[in-house]
């Protein structure tokens, strides 16, 4: 039985993990669809969303839930600003300028944050008493529960705009057709704007869950769950949706139960072994159509 | 019946390639007007430019008046224009429905949607009986009505078709021309771009023939028809 529990311990500790994976991997996947560019600096957008988290909670002296509403509308305007200082300028260039551009936009966020916040890490203040809820044998706590609830909200909420507004349909008939969707009367530059503007505040949500889950924040924080969310895209299918919810779950499941049974040394070797996988046999990701769907 | 539309010596390029060369031409309103030519001619570029997906570098765009040449395209819509553009282009990845509400994307009257959805359904009835169904599944056919109900849908007073006969059988292209000339009966201005000059001049009142990027003949659609230059190097014969 002794194994059993570690096992679903550990799978606990994988969604939570997973699902702020999969909360980063949505705004790759959003943005890739709809303008077809690996947004590198999606990362730091993350990591600005936790510092912005960070100073609602210690210098404002908020709790958690306005300080998470306060930086996924912070961070979501700066994705905004970011797409239309840097990249709309670069909507007819060459595909790999934006790409330069987009690592570019992420030097500049994370040495322009050390310079205003430090480079030392910062320990993000503890929102609750350490409550642990038992099931049986098995132990949630407080921050696992944070996680759960606001990643369900989130995706669920992601889902309403996506498929019932008029906004969503825009943005799903944009990322297909742009020069159709033109045609039906959408604004394509709003659209893309929103977008960008949607998938920061995801990962905004995503650094504050971190730092309230590992407590500690600082301005290179952003790489590696960068870096592990568009893995989580890829493996989903890149541009689609559920494919970045379910990616990034089994990601941070996949990195649990390697750090839990096999060493944590492993963990983020696995993360890429499964990029390197799923590359090899099945590009288009779990959900991926393997035609292309535009032409 | 005034011009509607007219278009004033207009270039447009793509990078250095010079694709329209000083094309003027006028649709008046309640007309059907036709465009002809052969693969490459810049027929698909004209209308793009209408619809404002490309800039021109000189030349005028006036429509109902008002210069539209450099409006974005979503503008151009709001100003009366729509356009089924060239291999239709549904949302394959939406249900009918969906991309029938996109069409109407710009409208803010429900009630007159509404209206208008059931009048593309009268016209289309198969449209209605694959509503729910995603729009990648229908035939060459119905992928065509859907185009046409779809850019219907923003009730425009200019309606743009770029080779609405394309790979569809002949019973077929006859059943959507003959859509077309009751789409302009009942009040819809409609500019025309066909390979199929036949066709396309049997319903017209007037026609431009379109040679790289130049227009080189124009007239009255029956009497252009009946001319032998057309004859020989658009109908066959
Ligand atoms: N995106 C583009 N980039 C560069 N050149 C283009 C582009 N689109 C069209 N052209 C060129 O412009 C010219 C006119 O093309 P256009 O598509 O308007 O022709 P068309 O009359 O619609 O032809 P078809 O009957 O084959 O549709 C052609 O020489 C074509 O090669
Ligand atoms: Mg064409």
């Amino acid at each position: 039985m002794d194994f059993m529990q570690q096992l679903v311990q550990q799978l606990i500790n994988g969604i939570s993990l997973g699902s702020i994976y999969a909360l980063i991997a949505l705004g790759y996947t959003m943005i890739y669809g709809i303008i077809k560019l690996i947004n590198f600096a999606h990362g730091d957008i993350y990591m600005v969303g936790a510092y912005i988290g960070y100073f609602s909670i210690t210098m404002a002296h908020l709790s958690i839930v306005p300080s998470l509403i306060i930086s996924m509308v912070v961070t979501g305007l700066l994705g905004m600003l970011i797409e239309r200082l840097a990249y709309k300028p670069l909507r007819h260039a060459p595909r790999i300028s934006v790409l330069i551009t987009a690592i570019g936009v992420s030097f500049f966020l994370e040495y322009t944050s050390m310079y205003f916040v430090s480079p030392t890490p910062r320990t993000f203040p503890a929102v609750f008493d350490n409550i642990a809820y038992h099931f049986g044998p098995f132990i949630i706590n407080g921050q696992q529960m944070l996680i759960f609830g606001i990643t369900f909200i989130l995706m669920v909420a992601l889902t309403y705009i996506v498929q019932r507004t008029k906004i969503g349909k825009a943005m799903r008939a944009v990322s297909f057709d742009t020069e159709t969707a033109q045609l039906m009367g959408i604004d394509a530059n709003r659209i893309i704007s929103i977008t960008f503007g949607i998938g920061s505040a995801l990962a905004a949500a995503g650094g504050v869950l971190v730092g309230v889950y590992y407590n500690s924040i600082d301005p290179l924080m952003g790489i590696m769950p960068g870096l592990k969310a568009f893995v989580a895209a890829v493996l989903g299918g890149i541009g689609i949706l559920p494919g970045a919810m379910v990616g990034g779950l089994i990601l941070g499941v996949i990195e649990a139960l390697v750090s839990g049974f096999v060493s944590s040394t492993f963990r983020d070797a696995a993360a890429f072994a499964i990029l390197i996988l799923v590359l090899l046999f099945k590009p288009s990701g779990i959900f991926g159509k393997n035609t292309r769907e535009k032409v | 019946m005034g011009t509607m539309l007219k278009i004033d010596n207009i270039n447009v390029y793509y990078g250095a390639i010079h694709a329209i060369k000083g094309i003027s031409l006028e649709v008046g309103e309640g007309e059907i007007v036709t465009l002809i030519g052969a693969n490459g001619a810049g027929k698909s570029t004209t209308l793009r430019t209408i619809s404002g997906l490309l800039k021109p570098k000189s030349g005028t765009i006036t429509f109902e008046g008002k210069e539209i040449a450099g409006l974005a395209a979503q503008d151009i819509v709001k100003a009366g224009i729509s356009q089924v553009p060239e291999g239709r282009r549904i949302f394959a990845n939406m249900t009918v429905m969906e991309n029938l509400d996109l069409g109407a994307f710009i409208r803010k009257d429900k009630e007159g949607v509404q209206k208008d959805l059931k009048n593309v359904f009268e016209r289309f009835p198969r449209l209605e009986e694959r509503k729910n169904q995603e729009a990648g599944t229908l035939s060459g056919g119905e992928q065509q009505m859907l185009a046409m109900g779809r850019a219907l849908m923003s009730r425009p007073r200019l309606l743009l078709l770029d080779e609405p006969s394309m790979g569809l059988a002949p019973l077929l292209i006859r059943e959507i021309f003959s859509i077309i000339a009751d789409i302009n009966k009942t009040g819809t201005t409609v500019l025309l771009v066909e390979q199929n000059a036949n066709m396309a001049l049997s319903i017209a009142s007037r026609a431009y023939v379109l040679e790289t990027g130049r227009i080189t003949l124009s007239g009255d659609a029956e009497k252009l028809a009946a001319s032998e230059d057309v004859r020989k190097a658009y109908l066959g014969g």
